[in-house]
């Protein structure tokens, strides 16, 4: 209905329901192309194109930058094959679950759950802090971390009395994992506070008057409760992590690739490296998993709309 | 026994606002106990506190003959219901109605049973596989008063139990719930601010205001002899004529003639003493010719009211309403004649707007102790 | 008869003895030891979040820092080094200028397309809309910088701020595209129909009517845009060689890797001078607005 009525540019008075600028079909086609070209071109384009780039050789520099060859599917079973980019995609898995869900999840949602019963100073003081953690800008953050963790003079090292300690060569995953937990907790905190606030105070009263325990009103009454919420976090969080680029900041991959996720994996075989076509053809692998991830998202988002 | 009893009650906000500011107060066994007044005025505060939900300040709760001032609403054997129900989303009928039993560590089997008994005799059988969200309002309230009864309380709670009820469902429902009550035989307290329910429903209203207990007795009682201005012109559904005038020799001066004294406070006082009189509508009698103990009057306003119609008139500077059946039919512009009658009329003390005869009897016990 | 509060009994019958004494005191332990590890608990995680942070407001003020934390000389010499630096201070214009110029690109495109999409009823619009939110969440900046590394690099934009500010642009539109949307649909549309029947053309109507009302949410989205850009630094590493180009994200890094001799009174005071915008931006959005979120943080 709205399809004929928009395109029959001669009716005089447009519908309430309509096009009240009465742009149009063509007027909103245009108004959109702008936006939609940019889009196309940085966005789209890139993401289809990879395909293709990962079946050349390019190269950084050299003649293979200039004049590359079209070498099919070699870039793609080179890359299955090879045991670095298992390795970095099963500590990118690591990274995800034990940063994303385990700890910043499960952190923003103890500090909500606390902070329910605390007011004042203490409770904006911790919102504070854990939100001036996640809005000071990457690279200072990872400043603050090596400084922190420094071998010869870092702060942690000072408490905790054992100089000389080399905690990001000793122990880059465990680094970058606390790391990221530092950085990514308050958007976990802030989700479940709203959740938390939406939870029926008559609900918990219910099971307060029956003898719950707050574990048991925790398992009985708010969880069931925020159920949706959890998932759609944890899809967030997860692709959020998946994609992060910040533990490069603080380890580069090292020492040796130990602390080696996939997004420095694809930079450094693409640029250091040198080698753009195996770049791309990993770049489309994390582009597949993204889209899974994302799908499921949108997928639960979707069911979740029409249930409610 | 489960009477509950509190002794001098009081709950008090950080920042000093009361909400219950001294209430005492007996409920006996077994009876069906309103706390009626308008918003604010603590009933729910006070329902909470009888629950264990809200912690008291000062003063006493005892529970049977147990001193429940600080313990946990586990403890008190109290089950409630919220105005909102408060039936958990994410399980069927039949685990809500369980829940309770479920935390008393009841065995499934069991509490299975219970459960489906409950839920028999509030007529919800078939439902128990349904969720909260597929049920009508009124099968969501009965699941909520089975969850509540499962346990066999000794004191039942109801927060505004039909408010979230539609009008039609409301009067159902209100019959229903004084059956069951008088089945169970457990001592209820419910929460109300429609004066209506809370006549229809209790064997005793407490009305309150501002925190503090403005009367406690039966609904008739409290109908025909309200303590206070307050308490008269908020129960009712049409609201009680208070009129500040003067006495006379004889009557009540109102409008263009004398009306007569209340029965009740013949004797109390004299001649020309400043009273707010009051009478409600449905006592007052509209007659087009003169009738004894009745004032001229003019009407300025008719509104339906179905079987009867509510009459605003005038006479000489006070305004008067006075319900008449629907035949009678005074049209705006008729002139006729409001007659009174002395048994159900009131007077008030301008000054503390408390019924007279309950001022004075104060006033005369006190000057034969002094 | 009596219409007064009931009568307490003169005097109640003897309660029987409560057990509350025992019970209440071993609750009450119990109270206070959770209390306390409680309090510990929150404490820990206080100084968890505190202590990276403690550095950044205390070292740019000590006229000699170190990298542990220290009670400062509080000096502000440090501040003068920074001015002193060559690229330091430009670095945080390039910060600005990327800033604006996203800014400029994504509110300028944004409001026409997300007026367009308010208010035309096109076929499969909601299925565009979560499209492209589909893809900006898939199409990450991380899994998309080899091509757009390549793609930048055949256009011939590889080393301009042009070609850093398209690239973030595109990534950042279908999210300002869906906020604006909302704030768009929320728009009433009378007015608009008062400008229609004054036959103002739909250009005019955007720019007259649409635009003055939708300012709030045009500057919630600038100021987002620009917290997102201030921050990244993906992007900039990966499209600009020049170091007078690079935005201060890089130029931070760089500082700390790439010259041998790490300054620590000049990493402090940047590192301040750097944070302070976005943090003072952050909590001025938040006290306007509350924290929203529409899919996107800083990559």
């Amino acid at each position: 209905m709205s399809v004929a009525m928009s395109s029959a540019r001669v009716r005089r008075t447009p519908s309430r329901v309509d096009d009240i600028a009465g742009l149009g079909r063509v007027g909103a086609g245009l108004f959109m192309a702008p936006a939609l070209a940019l889009i196309g071109v940085f966005l789209i384009f890139p993401a289809l194109w990879t395909i293709y780039l990962g079946m050349t050789n390019y190269r950084l520099t050299g003649l293979a930058a200039a004049d590359p060859d079209f070498v099919g599917l070699d870039n793609y079973t080179q890359v299955l094959g090879d045991s670095s980019f298992w390795w970095s995609l099963r500590l990118t898995l690591v990274f995800v679950v034990l940063s994303g869900i385990l700890g910043q999840m499960m952190l923003g949602f103890s500090i909500a759950w606390a902070l329910r019963h605390l007011k004042g100073l203490a409770k904006s003081l911790t919102e504070t802090l854990v939100l001036a953690a996640w809005v000071v800008p990457g690279s200072v953050g990872s400043f603050l971390w090596l400084a922190l963790l420094d071998r010869r003079g870092g702060t942690l090292n000072v408490l905790l009395d054992s100089p000389g300690t080399a905690w990001l060569i000793n122990y880059p995953m465990a680094s970058i994992i606390i790391f990221n937990i530092w950085v990514g907790t308050a958007f976990s905190m802030l989700l479940f506070s709203s959740a938390l606030a939406s939870v029926p105070p008559s609900q918990m009263e219910s099971a307060e008057m029956v003898g719950a325990t707050a574990w048991q009103q925790l398992r009985d009454v708010v969880i069931p409760n925020i159920k949706g919420h959890i998932l759609t976090n944890t899809l967030l969080i997860t692709l959020w992590t998946f994609n992060t680029f910040g533990p490069y900041l603080l380890t580069a991959g090292g020492p040796n690739g130990q602390s080696e996720i996939l997004a420095v994996y694809i930079y450094r075989t693409a640029i250091p490296g040198g080698q753009l076509g195996k770049g791309a053809a990993i770049s489309l692998i994390m582009l597949l998993i993204n889209l899974v991830i994302a799908l499921g998202y949108i997928h639960l988002a979707r069911g979740k709309k029409k249930r409610a | 026994m489960s009477v509950i009893r509190t002794q001098d009650l009081v709950k008090e906000y950080p920042g000093g606002v009361r909400g219950v500011d001294g209430v005492t107060v007996t409920i006996e066994d077994g009876e069906f106990f309103a706390l009626l007044g308008p918003s604010g005025c603590g009933k729910t505060t006070l329902l909470r506190a009888i629950a264990g939900l809200e912690k008291i300040t000062e003063g006493t709760l005892h529970i049977g003959e147990r001193d429940v001032t600080n313990a946990q609403p586990r403890e008190r054997g109290v089950a409630m219901v919220f105005q909102d129900y408060a039936l958990f989303p994410h399980m069927d009928v039949a685990d809500n109605i369980a829940y309770p039993l479920k935390i008393k560590k009841v065995k499934r089997d069991s509490r299975r049973r219970t459960a489906t008994e409950v839920a028999d005799g509030l007529s919800l059988q078939g439902l128990a596989e349904r969720r909260p969200g597929q049920l009508s309002g009124g099968q969501q309230q009965r699941v909520a008063l089975a969850r509540a009864v499962a346990t066999q309380p000794e004191v039942l709670l109801l927060d505004e139990p039909l408010s979230n009820l539609d009008a039609r469902l409301r009067l159902e429902a209100r019959t229903f719930l004084k059956e069951l009550q008088r089945e169970l035989r457990v001592t209820t307290v419910f929460v109300t601010h429609d004066q209506a329910e809370a006549l229809a429903l209790a064997d005793r209203i407490a009305v309150m205001k501002s925190g503090k207990l403005q009367q406690l007795g039966a609904p008739q009682e409290i109908f025909q002899r309200p303590v206070n201005a307050f308490v008269a012109s908020f129960i009712g559904s049409t609201p009680m004529n208070l009129i500040p005038t003067v006495t006379a020799d004889g009557g009540v001066v109102v409008g263009d003639g004398l009306l007569p004294l209340p029965g009740t406070a013949a004797g109390l006082v004299g001649p020309g003493t400043p009273v707010i009189w009051g009478a409600r509508p449905e006592y007052l009698r509209w007659s087009t010719e003169q009738v004894p103990d009745s004032v001229r009057a003019k009407v300025r306003v008719v509104e339906n009211l179905g079987a009867t119609v509510l009459v605003s008139v005038t006479s000489g500077e006070h305004n008067l309403q006075v319900v008449a059946p629907e035949e009678s039919g005074p049209q705006v512009g008729d002139v006729g004649w409001v007659q009174a009658t002395s048994s159900r009329s009131l007077l008030f003390d301008p000054e503390s707007t408390e019924r007279i005869e309950v001022t004075r009897e104060w006033a005369s016990a006190e000057s034969v102790l002094s | 008869m009596t219409q007064s509060t009931a009568v307490q009994p003169a005097s109640p019958a003897p309660l029987k003895k409560s057990r509350a004494g025992p019970i209440l005191a071993s609750r009450t332990v119990k109270h206070f030891v959770t209390r306390v590890l409680f309090a510990l608990a929150m404490g820990l995680v206080l100084v968890f979040f505190a202590l990276p942070l403690t550095w950044l407001v205390t070292a740019p003020f000590d006229s000699n820092p170190t990298m542990a934390v220290r009670w400062p000389d509080w000096t502000f010499g440090n501040f003068q080094t920074l001015l002193e630096s060559p690229y330091a201070l430009g670095s945080i214009g390039v910060s600005l200028i990327l800033g604006a110029g996203t800014i400029a690109v994504v509110l300028t495109l944004g409001s026409l397309a997300s007026y367009a999409l308010s208010r035309v009823h096109i076929r499969g619009r909601d299925g565009l809309l979560y499209a492209l939110l589909l893809l900006s969440s898939v199409v990450t900046g991380t899994a998309a910088m080899v091509p757009t590394f390549q793609l930048i690099t055949l256009i011939g934009l590889i080393d301009t701020h042009v070609g850093v500010v398209l690239v973030l642009a595109g990534g950042l539109l279908p999210t300002v595209i869906f906020i604006l949307k909302d704030f768009m649909d929320s728009i009433p549309k009378s007015y608009e129909e008062s400008a229609r029947l004054y036959g103002a053309s739909p250009s005019q109507i955007l720019r007259h009517v649409v635009v003055p009302i939708a300012r709030p949410g045009l500057a919630f989205v600038a100021v987002w845009t620009l917290v997102q850009v201030w921050g990244n630094f993906l992007v900039p590493f990966l499209l600009l060689r020049s170091p007078e180009t690079k935005p201060a994200a890089v130029l931070m890094y760089t500082f700390y890797t790439e010259s041998g001799q790490v300054d620590l009174r000049l990493i402090s005071a940047f590192s301040l001078v750097f944070s302070v915008p976005v943090i003072v931006l952050y909590f001025l959005v938040n006290r306007r607005y509350g924290f929203r979120f529409h899919g996107g943080i800083k990559s």
